[in-house]
């Protein structure tokens, strides 16, 4: 069956570098120091990276980070909490929009 | 009793009890070859450094059957060593200078000859390592004094927990598993087990329960403690975290959960020549129930005898030995995969 999304396509993320070497090398040397240990962990970032992967529903993303996070020692309540947070931010965004609306509801209303 | 909710391979009669047919099935996979990778790295032929371990499991038998059991130990396993097999143990350790005999099994414990062959090695000075399920110190009354034997020799326990709650452990482990643990664990930091100061060492094993690489060894570590004494005020001293090797039960619980290749992979994209070079096959000789002598304890449960002449007890030749070469195959990636793994742990 043909869909848009091959979970093999993810072992295949290097290969944007095939048509434009110069960008792919810069954004992988940006993606390596960015997972680097910091003012955050490897393992803080992961859980980040975990979260915002749900937030912007990547599947690659989801299935790369779910098994970084096993491989850092998370379970399965954190992993679910993080993505709590993703959902909580996205509905928060959702809803403080509401107060746009209510601003325009009363514009409009007598 | 732990519940019991699988039988071993062997009692299935499944094509993955017998040796060859995971041979097989780790070729097929159409991987590197692991001597390749060792040939790369300048370690191939794999040559022993000193001999420091006599590794030695004791029998299958097991009140536990584990998902992941490289043994494919468990109640209806009746292989078990004999006092005379335990007699030309004692023999061939005369034969070197090894400072440690590790006691495996299934659950050494069970062995009726065990506390013997404790008293006989404790005489020699040897450091002695029991790696103890836990389960088995609560299965029956019998058992219940064990963590007193231990003490009396000194004997460092090394025990598996493969996480601090009940869900992921019992996943592994079996129904009831944790709960039981924890309360063995309360037994052995009772008479002194991990309270520091004591002398006593109890070490915990950490491994994967799925188809993962274990975490950083030191960070985990610390959460362990920190979980295990707030939760259930349980203490201990180092915790080890070993990867899963891709033979027996596990091998089979890759190929039913269809995780087998990814998991293959990976190994072999986190090979570490670093890791490679610290294996613990170098200084150590793992001696089967029977006693048949191997290079390691996988080895052992793959039928893959060490390659010298004298390749049982009673024709041990610690010369011979220490100048063999050390089999090699494709679960042997699983011992070299990111920071290494043996029975101690990480090795990098």
């Amino acid at each position: 069956m043909k869909t848009y999304y091959d979970p093999e396509d993810l072992k295949k993320f290097g290969n944007i570098s095939d048509f434009q070497p110069e960008l792919g090398k810069k954004f992988f040397d940006y993606y390596g120091s960015v997972f680097a240990d910091g003012a955050l962990t490897k393992r803080e970032k992961s859980i980040i990276a975990l979260a915002v992967a749900h937030a912007i529903q990547c599947p690659y993303c989801i299935d790369a980070y779910t098994e970084d996070a096993m491989e850092r020692g998370y379970d399965e309540e954190q992993m679910m909490e993080a993505v709590h947070v993703a959902g909580a931010i996205r509905g928060g965004a959702s809803l403080v929009h509401g107060v746009q609306m209510m601003n325009k509801y009363k514009d409009l209303s007598m | 009793m732990a519940v019991l909710t699988h039988k071993s391979l062997a009692a299935q009669d499944h094509e993955l009890s017998e040796s060859d047919k995971q041979l097989k099935l780790l070729h097929e996979a159409g991987l590197t070859p692991f001597q390749d990778k060792l040939t790369d790295s300048g370690l191939f032929p794999l040559k022993p450094v000193e001999l420091d371990i006599f590794q030695i499991n004791m029998g299958k038998m097991c009140n536990q059957v584990c998902k992941h059991c490289h043994v494919d130990a468990g109640p209806d396993r009746k292989e078990i060593m004999t006092r005379e097999t335990m007699l030309e143990c004692l023999d061939a350790i005369d034969k070197t200078n090894c400072s440690t005999v590790d006691l495996t099994g299934g659950a050494p414990e069970m062995n009726p000859d065990f506390r013997w062959f404790v008293e006989q090695l404790s005489a020699k000075g040897k450091h002695i390592i029991v790696r103890c399920n836990l389960t088995i110190i609560v299965a029956n009354k019998k058992y219940n004094d064990l963590p007193e034997f231990y003490k009396k020799h000194n004997i460092e326990v090394v025990s598996s927990l493969p996480y601090f709650s009940s869900t992921k452990t019992d996943a592994q482990r079996g129904d009831g598993v944790f709960e039981q643990s924890i309360r063995a664990l309360k037994m052995l930091n009772a008479v002194g087990y991990g309270v520091e100061g004591s002398g006593l060492t109890l070490n915990l094993v950490y491994n994967p329960s799925g188809a993962f690489l274990p975490p950083d060894q030191s960070e985990l570590a610390g959460t362990f403690h920190s979980k295990l004494k707030d939760r259930y005020d349980v203490v201990f001293n180092d915790l080890f975290a070993i990867t899963n090797i891709p033979i027996s039960r596990y091998l089979q619980y890759l190929v039913a959960s269809g995780n087998y290749e990814g998991y293959m992979e990976k190994l072999v994209n986190a090979y570490n020549p670093v890791a490679a070079a610290n294996v613990m096959c170098r200084n150590t000789l793992s001696i089967g129930w029977d006693g048949y002598i191997y290079d390691c304890d996988f080895n052992q449960m793959l039928d893959l005898k060490v390659a010298a002449k004298g390749q049982h007890l009673s024709d041990f030749n610690a010369t011979e030995l220490q100048e063999r070469s050390i089999i090699v195959n494709q679960h042997c990636y699983g011992c070299t995969a990111g920071a290494g793994s043996s029975c101690g742990g990480t090795t990098t």
